[in-house]
């Protein structure tokens, strides 16, 4: 192979639908799983707002109550396990952890194809289950309402999230041995970019607790198929025991929906601050530590379930441990602001909105861990409206920031800038206007996962399900102008943003080599120079 | 009838000030965020001139106060939440009992005299109420927001729930888990009355239909599903020589400690005589042979309850 040959852009290297779908170059199976994490967050986007559409009235539009809970069940099962659990790390991990080691690929660049196949065999399945009808249990499966009374089609749900699981296992396993091993020369564990810090933590939530989640939904599909008693007291199961073992997977899966936001987060802020991150080893631990009290918190979820005040109050405890580590990474943020030279582009407005609504979010999280605070919340719609800032607000507004600001790399286009800043506002706009009202309705005392509701609450609904226009409109935005740029979006340059890190030393869009040479490190992250030292001298 | 502010009970206002507290860090943290944000993006904009002074590198220092100062906020908060968490969820001894079963979708309440209700619960004011709720089915949850308060009612399982209310009025009650396709119909109303309106309700006003104490009621289904036969009459006790069986006496059971076969020693409280009743080979007595059939899936979850009514009637040595 010629050095010239080994510099054609990954995009340009074999236009056969056979070379996309049998490629193990990790850009181009990011670039699959961009494709298909879009059609599943619009799915779930959809059923979203087919909810917010029944909501509007106290009677319920939708006139079905059964056809409400099959559209609350597809858009939490399809948002979690099919956007927010995997988005960040396949999409932008897979694209750039190599390119951000030095690196020319994953460790394991066949798993990762696997991985992706796996990934799509799970969301057939879960359209399947939609298809045929729906499944009627939310997102969390509760028994033994899920696993004997239920009309949906579980098992289908069941099997999907199931092959998902093999997915996020294979995905982590990777990520592990790539930072380990494929680290380029220099590059110490303190000069790896703290996103490869947070897709680090991630990895290793998704390698320990997704088998759990795997084994609790074994069970459960057990106890509907063959009648055998796990969590059914009537068949001699135990009915907490499910919400114990499904929480102690879905806790931490919070934090892998949200610790990729963080590393994305710490990229862009000193990147558009021209300006060294604030803090770094306190971040970089900050997320270890999340990781790691992250599996000791899932009893906050059972504060009303009827479990030991003893217990109630350890799991009270430990979660406002696992709130700490976050709040130093939001104080960080703000410490790399500080004296920065700060521009605004699209991606930095849109972290600063994760900035804003995760702090909402976070905060938030104060009043539900709080015991006797929790009693009245929980089960209400202030639960919901505190999961969607963080998880949407935070994960979804990070996964757009990435998503802008490695753009140009990724494309080798560059998008219309003020369109990118019209739908960053649009988008915290209308993320507040829709979800800031939820927080009254569940102090007020409105239960969530209700088809219908009572007069006092329609108020409030009304201007939820308006800011929901606001927002599909900001999310859709994206969706025009970026297809835009594909086709007709300027040429960009190697490092449009003049940020640090080694995947911008390779050309836009990188080679399928990644580096005709590889990097040899020999500096910490984040050496921006100051534009004011240069100046004056 | 939905006044929401301020809570109907004393925990619950206990509980707003709580609620109060936390939506003030809150806002301070908030007003610190985003005001640092916005001058930062105000002050240090590109294009601003502002002298940027030289870099501060020491970070350690920062980093220990204010993660210090943040967590000595969270431990303060969560201390005075388990606190008064506690008391939510530990009832006075003198509180008066009301039996509730959830079931797909409805509530099914059952006072100690008999008088039944369905998404409807009538209470008297300035006096400790204590739910025992159970379900015949999945998990529901029994939510009243007038009140701060809400617990899950699960299937197998005796779940209470104690409030003292000290203002008469209608409140909103609201099944809040998730139970089935009839979930958001699972509502209805707790009724707070004066002592006098209440004896006047539950003397007459309970309901067209005739109805006897739950504890009566519990003896009539004592002898007609033949617990009688094995533990006698009055629940005395069985021999060989008086029942044919050798069977544990209950009447003074409830509340007593009760030794099993497996060594273990357990409380006889509602949980417990309810698995002797449904699962009794979970519970072999010490002493006795086990030999008492499962009345699972035989008696409802309201028969269960008026049982153990009438056990709990039983007095030690008494022969009614």
């Amino acid at each position: 192979m010629t050095h010239s040959a080994a510099q054609i852009s990954y995009l340009e290297d074999g236009h056969t639908l056979r070379n996309w779908l049998l490629t193990t170059d990790h850009k181009r199976i990011a670039i699959l799983y961009v494709v298909a994490i879009t059609f599943f967050f619009f799915a779930g986007g959809f059923a979203a707002f087919l909810m917010r559409y029944n909501l509007i009235s106290s009677h319920g539009l939708l006139g079905s109550a059964e056809t409400y809970n099959r559209l609350f069940s597809m858009h939490g099962i399809l948002m979690v396990w099919f956007f927010l659990v995997p988005a960040v790390p396949v999409t932008l991990g897979n694209f750039l952890t190599p390119l951000m080691l030095g690196a020319r690929d994953l460790a394991f660049p066949r798993l990762n194809l696997l991985s992706w196949y796996l990934f799509m065999a799970a969301g057939f399945v879960a359209l399947y289950a939609v298809v045929a009808g729906g499944v009627d249990t939310g997102w969390t499966f509760y028994t033994p309402l899920t696993s004997l009374y239920s009309k949906g089609h579980v098992v289908a749900a069941i099997v999907a999230i199931f092959i998902a699981g093999f997915s996020s296992i294979a995905t982590g396993l990777n990520f592990i041995v790539t930072i380990h091993k494929l680290r380029a020369p220099g590059m110490g564990w303190y000069r790896m970019p703290v996103f490869l810090w947070s897709l680090y933590a991630t990895s290793v939530i998704l390698v320990l607790a997704t088998p759990v989640l795997a084994m609790t939904l074994l069970l459960l599909a057990f106890e509907r198929i063959f009648g055998i008693g796990v969590f059914d007291p009537a068949i001699g199961g135990d009915p907490l025991l499910f919400q114990h073992l499904f929480w102690f997977y879905s806790h931490p899966a919070v934090y892998v929906m949200i610790l990729p936001g963080f590393g994305v987060i710490s990229e862009i802020v000193p990147a558009f601050s021209r300006k060294e991150l604030f803090g770094y080893k306190f971040i970089v631990w900050a997320s270890i530590a999340i990781a790691v009290i992250g599996f000791l918190v899932w009893g906050h979820h059972m504060f009303v379930a009827g479990t030991s005040l003893f217990s109630a109050i350890v799991f009270s405890l430990l979660s406002y441990m696992v709130a700490a580590p976050s709040a130093i990474k939001v104080f960080n943020w703000i410490g790399t602001m500080h004296k920065g030279y700060i521009h605004f582009d699209s991606p930095m407005l849109y972290a600063i909105g994760f900035i804003g609504l995760f702090t909402t979010g976070g905060l938030t999280g104060l009043f539900v861990a709080a015991l006797a605070a929790d009693v009245h919340l929980t089960q209400t719609y202030f639960v919901v409206a505190h999961f969607h800032y963080v998880m949407v607000g935070g994960m979804v507004s990070a996964y757009f920031a990435g998503l802008h600001f490695w753009w140009p790399k990724i494309t080798g286009r560059l998008y219309p800038e003020m369109w990118g800043r019209a739908a960053a506002i649009t988008i915290f706009v209308g993320f507040n206007l829709t979800f800031f009202p939820q927080f009254v309705l569940g102090y007020l005392g409105m239960p969530k996962r209700y088809f219908a509701y009572p007069q006092q609450f329609e108020a409030l609904n009304l201007l939820s399900s308006a800011g929901a226009v606001v927002l599909a409109i900001g999310y859709l935005l994206p969706l025009g102008y970026l297809t835009w740029s594909l086709l007709y979006g300027e040429r960009a340059s190697a490092n449009p943003w003049g940020a640090t890190g080694l995947e911008w030393t390779t050309p836009s869009p990188p080679p399928t080599e990644n580096f005709a040479v590889t990097p040899i490190v020999t500096q910490a992250p984040y050496q921006y120079e100051q534009p004011e030292a240069v100046i004056h001298e | 009838m939905n006044g929401y502010w301020p809570s109907a009970t004393v925990e619950g206002r206990e509980v707003d000030f709580l609620l109060l507290a936390l939506l003030l860090v809150s806002y301070a943290v908030l007003a610190l965020v985003f005001g640092l944000i916005l001058l930062y993006m105000v002050r240090y904009r590109a294009g601003s001139g502002v002298s940027r002074g030289a870099r501060s590198r020491k970070t350690w220092r920062f980093e220990i106060s204010w993660t210090a100062a943040t967590l000595a906020i969270f431990f303060g908060l969560f201390i005075w939440g388990g606190d008064l968490y506690v008391r939510l969820f530990q009832p006075p001894a003198d509180a008066l009992q009301i039996y509730v079963v959830g079931k797909q979708w409805m509530w099914k309440v059952e006072h100690q005299g008999g008088q039944r209700e369905i998404n409807a619960l009538h209470i008297p004011i300035n006096r400790p109420i204590q739910l025992v709720m159970t379900s015949e089915d999945v998990i529901h949850d029994f939510a009243v927001p007038a009140f701060r308060i809400k617990h899950d009612v699960l299937p197998g399982r005796y779940e209470t729930l104690w409030f003292q209310v000290d203002t008469t009025g209608v409140f909103q009650l609201f099944c809040t888990q998730l139970c089935g396709v009839g979930h958001y119909s699972m509502t209805g109303e707790i009724v707070a009355m004066s002592q006098p309106d209440f004896e006047k309700w539950l003397a007459n006003g309970a309901g067209p239909e005739g109805h006897e104490d739950m504890a009566a009621a519990g003896k009539e289904l004592f002898t007609a599903h033949g617990c009688s036969g094995c533990h006698g009459e009055g629940g005395v006790g069985g021999s060989p020589e008086t029942t044919g069986v050798q069977a544990p006496a209950l009447s003074g059971l409830y509340g007593r400690s009760v030794k099993l076969q497996t060594g273990a020693t357990v409380t006889a409280d509602d949980k417990f005589i309810r698995d002797c009743i449904l699962t009794p080979d979970k519970t072999p007595v010490a002493g006795y042979p086990q030999i008492m059939p499962s009345f699972s899936g035989q008696i409802s979850e309201e028969k269960v309850l008026r049982l153990i009514a009438y056990i709990k009637s039983l007095k030690s040595g008494s022969r009614t």
